[in-house]
């Protein structure tokens, strides 16, 4: 008991076909995740579509998934090395399913960038690359699929390391490792392969159990409002503590107004007497005496966030249907909603050709990303993302769809 | 934080995010011990005062312990009870052993809980389902809209980035919310037992066989198992060779049953 440890979420990026949900049925299969029952239903469904056993089917398990033989939506599954647990997070490697790729990047601290050692790097590669490096993965593993397809040459795989992490390094992505691996075979997954026996290099396991969870550094706090609630006629703030931590008794700052207020209590259920709260922890806080606060009003330590109604950002456009100037969005960054409009361009490119297509646009395309002036109808409160990230990133919404994603530069 | 803690907090804010963007929320409580906790959960998001109703869907073939566990839980929690029965289907006989069992648990239990969501004009549900659970499941989002058919359009979901949770609903449709997405079997034993959660004695070995999951009397079989505490069901789980809905029929009819069965709006 209490010795499950957290599990690290790792997203597995890469182009079409090139292996990710192999990669991870492999991965669960060898290390001994797999239930039986799931394996047989697997071997039952590939015999079906005339197929040997797909390790993929442990993933993708929409009937549309497998008889097309792709990834549709991200998915998560957990599995455990001897050392610690993981949720690995397979993202769709076509185009038009960028949303989705995306929705599994966001949640995850570590990255597999896959790569088909036979076809090299592709669209997809080149925009799942720009998407880790833009939301700041910094452990990230590159791993050379389909090895068996080059002969387990070993003068295929230097040559192939020597430019991805050239184009790699381009986009400020730093791999930790590059490693030749045939996830469809096994060779040097879980269990290091005697066909590379000249590699010298971790397996993907080894590789991945040398990452680490993120570190929570001290940071000031960032306190955004999520709702009041009366209960038992007392008035309670609720929220989670974005960064930093909050101690009873403390005086603070409510932004965007920088009014003085000080927190009477802490609340938590069936808790009495709570001193302080620290970092990820949804709680209640009463102020003393009487204010009037809103949803989307943040409370802090100090005033060193930006408080403007004009941001500058990067965004990357998930949605099919592009931005047009003048059109109207919903900016939603913590609990804060304010609409507002994309006022400048600065310059939009199309990852996967790396190549500027256009200074001051006047549109944004579907997979395109930008640095763009957001003009907002009213103050917001920020800071950059590369500081306080969960202060630094938003989504922007039109209709009640998000469209797009993007960090404060 | 540790990682019960880290998992809680997150599912709080969830279940506080939902209740801001949607009044009209109800919770679904099928009373095993995912929507339990779930329940829990919520109780701690609104210090002890959940301020809309929980619902049990009655399909009738429930097993006694479980409305006994039910009918204690809402009183000692005091908790506005609503509970939603299909009475057409009922009194005309449906059953696990009249036509297929994807069309009993269509009828007594989707269409059951889509008579309820009609009738209180519900914008969205919260749900105690888990990621780990099933395939599908493991691709669901935490906000996940359903149109007026119930229909779940899972090849074109809506992006989900951080914790920015889509809120507008269209007439006509609703919302899943699924604040426990990310707990594992384990994570909520481990979390039953450190909250010292009551729990439906069902999931306790009686001579040698204890149920893993619970459901309706004549699709839940249980498995062999001398796990008599806490304690021994999560020795139990961690070395366990098969996965928990192995003793669910609805599961297994056909491979893709589980799959119709939530794109038609199956919980």
């Amino acid at each position: 008991m209490g010795k499950e440890g957290r599990a690290l979420p790792i997203v597995i990026v890469g182009h079409v076909d090139h292996g990710k949900s192999t990669l991870i049925g492999r991965l669960l299969y060898d290390t001994d995740c797999l239930p039986a029952d799931k394996y047989s239903e697997i071997q039952k469904s590939s015999e079906m579509l005339g197929r040997i056993v797909e390790f993929a089917f442990v993933m993708d398990c929409l009937e549309e998934e497998r008889s097309r033989g792709i990834t549709i939506d991200t998915t998560q599954t957990f599995f455990r090395t001897s050392k610690r647990r993981y949720v690995i997070i397979d993202a769709p490697g076509h185009k038009e399913f960028l949303k989705n790729m995306i929705t599994g990047t966001s949640q995850a601290e570590a990255a597999l960038l896959i790569i088909d050692a036979f076809e090299g790097i592709r669209d997809q590669t080149k925009r799942h690359a720009y998407i880790l490096g833009m939301l700041g993965l910094k452990q990230i593993c590159v791993v050379l699929n389909k090895i068996d397809l080059v002969d387990y040459s070993e003068d295929k795989f230097l040559e192939l390391k020597t430019d991805i992490t050239e184009f790699l390094n381009k986009l400020n992505v730093r791999p930790t490792f590059v490693l030749p691996i045939s996830a469809i075979h096994g060779d040097n997954v879980a269990n290091p392969s005697e066909k590379l026996s000249w590699f010298d290099g971790p397996t993907v396991l080894q590789a991945l159990d040398t990452f680490h969870d993120l570190k929570i550094e001290e940071k000031p706090l960032r306190f955004p409002v999520q709702d009041s609630y009366q209960i038992d006629g007392k008035k309670i703030l609720v929220g989670r503590i974005e960064s930093g931590h909050l101690t009873k008794g403390e005086s603070l700052y409510l932004l965007p107004g920088k009014k003085k207020v000080v927190v009477k209590s802490i609340q938590k259920f069936l808790e009495e007497g709570v001193n302080m709260a620290h970092f990820e922890e949804s709680v209640g806080i009463c102020l003393e005496g009487r204010h009037r606060i809103k949803r989307g009003q943040i409370l802090t330590a100090d005033l060193s966030s930006t408080i403007s109604d004009k941001v500058k950002a990067n965004i990357f456009w998930m949605a099919p249907m592009g931005y047009r100037t003048g059109e109207t969005l919903l900016f939603r960054c913590v609990t804060q909603e304010v609409p507002c409009q994309i006022e400048k361009i600065y310059r939009k490119f199309d990852p996967a050709s790396m190549e500027l297509t256009e200074k001051d646009a006047s549109s944004i395309q579907s997979a395109e990303v930008a640095d763009i002036l957001i003009q907002l109808e009213k103050k917001v409160v920020v800071d950059p993302f590369n500081e306080i990230p969960e202060m630094g990133r938003f989504v922007l919404e039109r209709e009640g769809r998000p469209v797009a994603g993007g960090i404060i530069l | 934080m540790d990682h019960l803690t880290r998992l809680e907090n997150k599912s709080i804010y969830i279940i506080r995010e939902a209740y801001y963007q949607f009044k009209d929320i109800a919770m679904l409580w099928s009373v095993g011990k995912d929507s339990t906790t779930l329940l829990w959960l919520c109780r701690k998001a609104f210090f002890g005062h959940i301020p809309f109703p929980i619902i049990h869907i009655d399909t009738s073939y429930k097993f006694p312990e479980m409305y006994r566990f039910r009918d204690e839980r809402a009183k000692e929690w005091n908790l506005h009870l609503l509970i939603g029965r299909n009475e057409e289907k009922l009194l005309g006989g449906m059953g696990p052993d009249q036509g297929s069992k994807l069309d009993c648990c269509n009828e007594l239990k989707t269409n059951a809980l889509k008579m309820v969501i009609k009738k209180y004009n519900l914008k969205a549900i919260l749900l105690g389902i888990r990621r780990d659970e099933h395939g599908i499941r493991a691709k669901e989002r935490y906000f996940s809209p359903r149109d007026s058919q119930f229909k779940w359009d899972y090849e074109n979901q809506p992006a989900e980035l951080w914790d920015q949770y889509q809120s507008m609903v269209e007439e006509e449709e609703h919302f899943r919310i699924h604040p426990i997405l990310h707990f594992t079997e384990l994570d909520v034993w481990s979390y039953v037992k450190r909250e010292g959660l009551p729990i439906v004695p069902l999931y306790f070995s009686k001579e040698g066989k204890r149920f893993r999951s619970i459901g309706c009397v004549p699709c839940c079989s249980p498995i062999d198992s001398n796990a008599q505490t806490i304690d021994e069901i999560v020795e139990e789980i961690r070395t366990s060779k098969t996965s928990e809905r192995a003793g669910r029929a609805q599961d297994k009819e056909n491979i893709y049953t589980m799959q119709k069965l939530r794109a038609l709006g199956y919980m």
